[in-house]
């Protein structure tokens, strides 16, 4: 390895790239999560480069090509493997194409709800007091709210877009992040060292930043993980609904949704969107899970003891059946 | 506990204020219920007639007094696709979205505590690996894509259940299992980890060393511990399906419930209509939020009501 490295590169370069490698080999031993890493990869990857793996335009109508099954059943051919619609589009290539859908609108869904309920939850957190009390009873009442019919009446106001449905998702899931950064802030204040580095003077900037924010960052990217998950499951029922993505753009809840009215005669136009759904929703919780245990010490510390215990046991067996063989 | 319902109630109150709040916000400003109502070919006589008709022509905050006025004595105004008013409908479609919920969400909570306290008695087991994999799926499947695809086994295939529509108890099994399944894989997994958690709490080796029965511990301690986490879990399950999960159910298997009912306003741009079902929904929502509360009560005699 350090004889590839340029000579120029200092001494603590290969640090981060140890830890790197440390967690990835942690990845691999756990492998739900290591698999669920892979297929969000190759996702993502698909997503990118759409335009490039797909094999038809996701908008081309054939009509002689109008609801062709899947390659391998009876009537299958290699020209659409997954088969076609009833205006004859290749399913696969609306699929690659309707994962960006889904990410963009899960990427900027969280991105938008998450800055949003991060610095409620500072600001509730750090000026305590009246501040405090106001922000929180905001967010009691909002959580309170029929989520996803004041979604429906306000899109059906307003007019479906992604636009739209990006903002009106944002402006009703940003509540959990407050909560969990007030929550984190009020107990990490009370701990002895915040309490020094208050005591010895440091600006109110530094110990955010420096003291506090890290003990956020794990904790959030978990849950900003799993509201993912479910921001691209909110996306996929809105446009199921007809109320989120409008054709001719394209969306797997879309898909499913134009499927339906086929279910009798072609199954695979609502199988394959739904089962990308799906896949994509589990390959992040599968992930998700493992982060959460890496991440949190207490959850770590019992996953090595839990494995410790079943090597000692795995030994012990082994010993008593040598014994009785002797 | 009279003062506390009372306290809960005044709230609840917030709740719906802050509620039409922000429907008037989005209806009145943001969107423009005469040209979402009006057909396209409306003069603007007619349309001048309809604005004066709801009180789009006064003031925004005369309207709001109007708008929360209608609102306390629950008059939504008529229904346009129905033709009579709003209230009504509401209450002939609320029942089906209520049986719904009971006898599915029902269903996922009676299962969850056995399936989630089995799996938790061999942690890493075959059982528990099945159900946590199973659970994983469960809450990763997209409630519109199970219902067709239910739909697709039982229906098309398999022509044992009907596909849609309301009537017999065989209606109801696809669509109470579709709304079943995701909430029982997120039940199950909670129930698992807590009863994994408390059986590794001292006070049960303890139990056991001084000779007391597994089941003992498992049913006296164990689960009771588990029920104020998994109480708080069903609630909200019970609360996100009032909120709005029946709709994606109801529209595949066109239940005739609340759900159903507000994509159809939808399509017939009646806003009235629409409001009403969001309204209802929102002071039923408030009205099982307290029921938790003294539910709690009832299980944990340390938690005080205020």
């Amino acid at each position: 390895m350090a004889a590839i490295d340029p000579p120029a590169t200092p001494i603590a370069a290969p640090r981060p790239h140890g830890r790197l490698r440390a967690l990835f080999d942690e990845l691999w031993k756990d492998k739900p999560g290591f698999i669920g890493f892979s297929i969000i990869v190759l996702i993502v990857l698909a997503a990118f480069f759409a335009p490039l793996i797909a094999p038809y335009d996701p908008a081309t109508q054939s009509v002689v090509a109008r609801l062709k099954p899947p390659v391998w059943a009876a009537k299958g051919s290699w020209e659409h493997l997954l088969g076609t619609d009833q205006l004859g589009r290749d399913i696969l290539s609306r699929l690659i194409f309707g994962a960006r859908t889904s990410l963009i609108v899960g990427f900027s869904v969280v991105a938008l709800a998450g800055a949003f309920g991060v610095t409620i939850g500072l600001l509730a957190g750090f000026r305590g007091g009246r501040t405090d009390t106001i922000l929180m009873r905001l967010v009691d009442i909002q959580v309170a709210f029929p989520g996803l019919l004041m979604i429906l009446l306000i899109v059906a106001v307003i007019g479906p877009s992604l636009g739209t449905m990006v903002v009106v998702l944002a402006l009703t899931n940003w509540m959990i992040y407050a909560r969990v950064v007030r929550g984190i802030v009020l107990s990490v204040r009370q701990t002895p060292y915040v309490e020094a580095a208050e005591m010895i003077g440091c600006p109110q900037s530094r110990v955010i930043f420096r003291h506090i924010l890290p003990n956020l960052m794990s904790p959030l990217l978990t849950l900003g993980i799993l509201e993912f998950t479910n921001i691209v499951l909110a996306e996929a029922a809105l446009s199921f609904l007809g109320l989120g993505v409008q054709p001719p753009a394209t969306s797997w809840g879309l898909d499913v949704s134009t499927g339906k009215d086929y279910i009798f005669v072609a199954w695979w136009l609502v199988t394959f969107p739904g089962l990308c759904i799906s896949i994509t929703v589990l390959s992040i919780n599968l992930f998700a899970n493992w982060l959460r245990v890496t991440t949190d010490p207490q959850e770590r510390e019992k996953r090595f003891a839990r494995a410790r215990a079943a090597v000692r046991r795995r030994e012990e067996r082994r010993a008593g059946i040598r014994r009785e063989a002797a | 506990m009279g003062r506390f319902i009372l306290r809960r109630l005044g709230q609840g109150l917030l709740v719906v204020l802050g509620v039409s709040l922000v429907v008037f916000v989005a209806m009145r400003v943001f969107g423009d219920p005469a040209k979402v109502m009006l057909p396209l070919s409306a003069t603007v006589e007619q349309r001048a007639e309809f604005e004066h008709l709801i009180g789009l022509d006064r003031p925004l905050p005369e309207q709001f007094v109007h708008f929360v006025k209608d609102l306390v004595t629950l008059d939504f105004g008529e229904s346009l696709w129905q033709r009579r008013p709003a209230m009504e409908v509401v209450f002939e479609r609320l029942p089906n979205t209520l049986m719904l919920i009971v006898s599915g969400l029902g269903f996922a909570i009676l299962l969850a505590l056995p399936l989630g306290a089995i799996a938790a008695l061999r942690p890493g087991g075959i059982v528990d690996r099945v159900t946590v994999i199973g659970g994983l799926i469960g809450l990763s499947t997209p409630q519109f894509w199970l219902g067709l695809l239910l739909i697709m086994l039982f229906a098309v295939n398999l022509r044992i259940l009907p596909t849609s529509g309301i009537g017999s108890w065989q209606h109801l099994v696809l669509p109470a299992l579709t709304l079943a399944l995701p909430s029982l894989a997120r039940m199950t997994l909670l129930v698992r980890s807590q009863v994994i958690d408390e059986l590794n709490q001292q006070y049960v080796k303890t139990a056991r060393a001084k000779g007391m029965r597994f089941h003992t511990v498992l049913f006296g301690h164990a689960l009771r511990n588990t029920l104020i986490p998994f109480i708080t879990l069903a609630g909200w399950e019970v609360i996100s399906a009032l909120a709005g999960y029946t709709v994606v159910v109801e529209s595949v298997f066109a239940w005739p419930g609340l759900g159903l009912t507000a994509i159809q306003a939808i399509q017939r741009n009646d806003l009235f209509l629409l409001q009403a079902i969001v309204f209802t929904v929102a002071i039923a929502i408030v009205l099982v939020n307290i029921l938790l509360d003294i539910i709690y009560k009832f299980i944990d005699p340390r938690i005080k009501l205020a």
